[in-house]
């Protein structure tokens, strides 16, 4: 059997990459069971799944960072060997990662050369890849500064060098990794509008993502995949976000918590003026005031890095500032020595922060260790004035495993075994279970697999209904529009304005969150 | 200080920068790739014993420099193999070569020659001999430049013109060659490199090797040109002092040369300390001078010069991730 003779000829129908059988186990896990796939050239292929479904690694597969147990790769009809790199590119294909790998003090060019220059010399590649990025930039819409260094371009720009890379090498298929997780909606919208061209061009593109509406939106057909297996392939035109969820997670799944109108009540957060410069003299919250009642959910938008990493250091107790912050209407401390975690944590704000690596667990101690970390000066966590009652702690870690669905609910395995969803439950748990009066929480859902997602947004709304106040920071719109009851969204160290979930959209959020003033209040 | 002084302390700035650029320059390679090198100072101190002793046995410079730079290599393959392969610290490897460079350099030369750990004086063709720049009798007469040619630049010998004429060759192979873009590259981000198809382990080695051979031209100019033989610990730091200035200099070849003359003037400096006294009606106490270099040392890594930033994937051994 071979595929090339009897397909060679009509090259119209062959699919620009075919999978069939691809097989591979790392150990005991297998990371992909006997995955096909077809996708046809000219087409958008989606690929979607959970965390560790195994995408991936089958793309790894493809780009030669790993060589497959079993299975075949036909390219254009064509069976192919792929070991390394240098091959994926010579099939044409070209890989944008999800992090970039760009030598950030090069130059555009540079960084595009890197790898397939001609000859010895550096002058004549230059300018052969010169004159051949502007043709790229013309075709299609993929304007960058050839002479930039990579580290002073955005995002987005740097996102473009990537696939600018790719084009270069003559790749006419595409494969992007999580290519919208990095950008803000305005970057992501140019991004489909560059895919779209692509595709106009002829190009084949591999879409990698778990975000269900990019899928909706760009692909013309999606393969979804679940604990290594391709479960189903589907046009994306005769399917719905609610069918891949479910496709996705192996049962149904609310992709919107409901939740009913808020009733706030008295002020639990008030910041006035708060000011916060960094070890470099910036400053990178520039005077803002906020307020959260209690039975609230005041959710920030923005993209990373314009200060809401900040704002909730500050109210978690490490980060110094100036200005005016009241819990319950007794100012805090922002610069003294009560100014750390334990001692915000009496004050009743609990915090889950942003990186739930390094500031919300320790990867190597057990469970039942993170589970008290903050509050572990707690007189029902002490034994006698020298020994902590560990086996108490034990005990009430798996009392709280189960109410928060903390899967396996082991307190005694290291916190790096559980997944990423998991170990946000355990956080959760943690915070959640000493009933404090303000949560701060950051990017709750970041690596936190759908099924997961759907219970932590459950969890937050039930603390609101409780009657406390919620600060919620994520850089996932979507996120913010289901479960705030008010929207502040920040931009470079400043509050661009307030808004009412039922009052905005998307697109105004997103012109908010790329500085663009001009429609509504300035606070 | 008059001119004929200065023109003498300039003299010996150059022939005592001129280890320190070479060791710089080596530096420069493994660290630009992403290999910290603590270890010039072992190197250096090895390739002086091996030149030393090759030159002494076969009355011949040039074998004893092929022999220098042949050890140095040698533990450059070490270092190598221990930081790129088996990806071990590199810190404790360069320490550890340094160690073995110490003992073992007294030791071989002690059993070879039984002078007390060192190698035999040379002379005539068994050391680098000085050369005399075409045209110096002619422009000798013109005033200033003159002198400055004939007894600055003038009678020094091959490996001080090869260690000048690095610096440019150095910055051509960094700035204009494919191989400069991926060494500074693999420095940088060897992530990008190994997508790019391109072998992080072999850009790596390359780089340790062209270490090894400069710190072999750096210790043979050691106990071949500067001095008539190796004699115990002689190189005395001098592997620190030219990463202080590889530091000093932010990984750039020509402020390499800048970085490693100062520090060559402040070595001049401190043989004459007639001269400072002299000029500022003060005697500084010898070993005071003596550790000059070594306090610029300090406050160069102690990062009150400027903040320099290093290769960023300096350090760390490559593992591919998923």
């Amino acid at each position: 059997m071979n595929p090339a003779q009897d397909t060679g000829r009509q090259e119209t129908a062959a699919p620009a990459i075919e999978l069939r059988g691809i097989s591979k186990a790392f150990g005991p896990v297998q990371a992909n069971k006997d995955i096909s796939i077809r996708v046809m050239p000219g087409t958008i292929h989606g690929i979607i799944g959970e965390n560790g479904a195994g995408k991936s690694t089958l793309m790894s597969i493809l780009y030669g960072f790993y060589k497959a147990d079993a299975g075949e790769i036909i390219i254009h009809g064509r069976p192919t060997q792929i070991p390394d790199s240098q091959a994926a590119i010579r099939a044409g294909i070209g890989m944008v990662f999800q992090h970039f790998k760009l030598v950030q003090n090069f130059t555009v060019l540079e960084n595009i050369i890197l790898g397939v220059e001609e000859g010895a010399l550096l002058r004549p590649s230059l300018s052969k890849a010169r004159d051949s990025l502007k043709h790229l930039a013309e075709e299609y819409e993929l304007d960058v500064d050839p002479d930039a260094r990579i580290e002073e371009l955005s995002v987005g720009h740097q996102q473009r060098v990537e696939i600018l890379k790719a084009l270069y090498r003559q790749a006419d298929i595409l494969i992007l990794d999580e290519p919208t997780g990095v950008l803000t909606p305005a970057e992501a919208d140019h991004l489909f509008r560059i895919l779209d061209n692509l595709r106009a061009q002829g190009k084949t593109i591999i879409l990698i993502t778990h975000k269900l509406r990019e899928i909706m939106e760009i692909t013309d057909t999606v393969s979804v995949m679940r604990r290594g297996e391709m479960t189903a392939t589907v046009k994306t035109a005769e399917t719905s976000p609610e069918q891949l969820a479910e496709l996705m997670v192996g049962r149904k799944v609310l992709l919107h918590v409901p939740k009913g109108p808020a009733n706030p009540g008295a002020t639990v957060l008030e910041i006035e003026n708060l000011r916060v410069v960094d070890q470099d003299k910036v400053e990178r919250i520039k005077g803002i005031g906020l307020t959260i009642r209690a039975g609230e959910i005041l959710g920030i938008a923005g993209v990373s890095g314009n200060g809401q990493s900040e704002l909730l250091q500050v109210l978690g107790g490490y980060c110094r500032a100036t200005g005016s912050v009241k819990i319950n209407g007794q100012e805090i401390d922002l610069t003294g020595k009560h100014s750390d975690g334990q001692s915000r944590r009496a004050r009743g704000i609990a915090h889950v922060p942003e990186d739930r690596h390094h500031h919300g667990l320790v990867l190597d101690f057990a469970a039942w260790e993170n589970m008290i970390f903050g509050y572990h000066n707690a007189p029902e966590y002490q034994k006698n004035a020298l020994v902590m009652d560990n086996a108490g702690i034990v005990e009430k870690t798996e009392g709280a495993m189960e109410r928060f669905d903390v899967r396996p609910p082991i307190p005694g395995l290291p916190a790096k075994s559980f997944s990423g969803g998991n170990q946000q439950k355990i956080v959760l748990a943690r915070e959640i279970e000493r009933n404090p009066d303000l949560l701060l929480v950051g990017q709750p859902t970041r690596g936190v697999d759908i099924g997961a997602i759907e219970f932590i947004h459950k969890r937050i709304v039930e603390l609101r209904d409780a009657g406390k106040a919620v600060l919620l920071v994520s850089v996932e719109l979507d996120e913010i529009l289901s479960l705030s009851d008010r929207i502040a969204v920040m931009f470079d160290g400043r509050i661009m304005g307030e808004r009412l979930p039922a009052e905005t959209n998307e697109r105004e959020l997103g012109l908010m969150m790329a500085g663009v003033t001009g429609s509504g209040e300035a606070a | 200080m008059d001119y004929a002084t200065l023109l003498q302390v300039l003299d010996s700035t150059l022939r005592l920068a001129t280890p320190l650029l070479l060791a710089c320059l080596a530096g420069l390679f493994s660290e630009r790739a992403g290999i910290f090198d603590i270890g010039l100072e072992g190197k250096m101190l090895i390739a002086g014993m091996a030149s030393g002793a090759a030159a002494a046995l076969s009355g011949s410079v040039w074998i004893g420099l092929m022999a220098g730079i042949g050890a140095s290599m040698m533990l450059a393959a070490i270092h190598g193999v221990a930081s790129i392969t088996f990806r071990g610290n590199q810190l404790i490897s360069g320490v550890a070569l340094n160690f073995v460079a110490s003992g073992a350099t007294v030791l071989i030369a002690q059993s070879l020659f039984s002078q007390g750990g060192r190698t035999p004086p040379l002379s005539g063709a068994a050391r680098f001999n000085p050369i005399e720049l075409p045209f110096t009798e002619a422009i000798k007469s013109v005033p200033f430049i003159g002198p400055f040619y004939a007894d600055v630049l003038s009678g020094h010998s091959a490996l001080v013109y090869a260690a000048l004429l690095a610096v440019p060759v150095t910055w051509w192979v960094l700035y204009r060659t494919r191989f400069g873009l991926r060494l500074r590259a693999v420095g940088e981000n060897p992530e990008s490199v190994d997508t790019a198809g391109v072998s992080v382990i072999r850009l790596r080695y390359t780089a340790v090797a062209i270490t090894g051979l400069l710190c072999g031209l750096a210790g043979a100019y050691m106990a071949t040109g500067l001095q008539a033989g190796f004699g115990r610990e002689m190189t005395a730091g001098r592997g620190y002092i030219a990463l202080a200035a590889l530091i000093f200099a932010k990984w750039r070849p020509w402020y390499a040369l800048w970085a490693t003359l100062l520090f060559g003037f402040l070595q001049a400096l401190a043989l004459r300390p007639d001269v400072i006294e002299r000029s500022f009606g003060v005697a500084i106490p010898v070993p005071a001078l003596d550790a000059l270099p070594y306090i610029l040392t300090v406050i160069v890594l102690a990062g009150f010069v400027g903040r320099a930033i290093p290769p960023r994937a300096g350090g760390q051994p490559y593992v591919k991730e998923r």
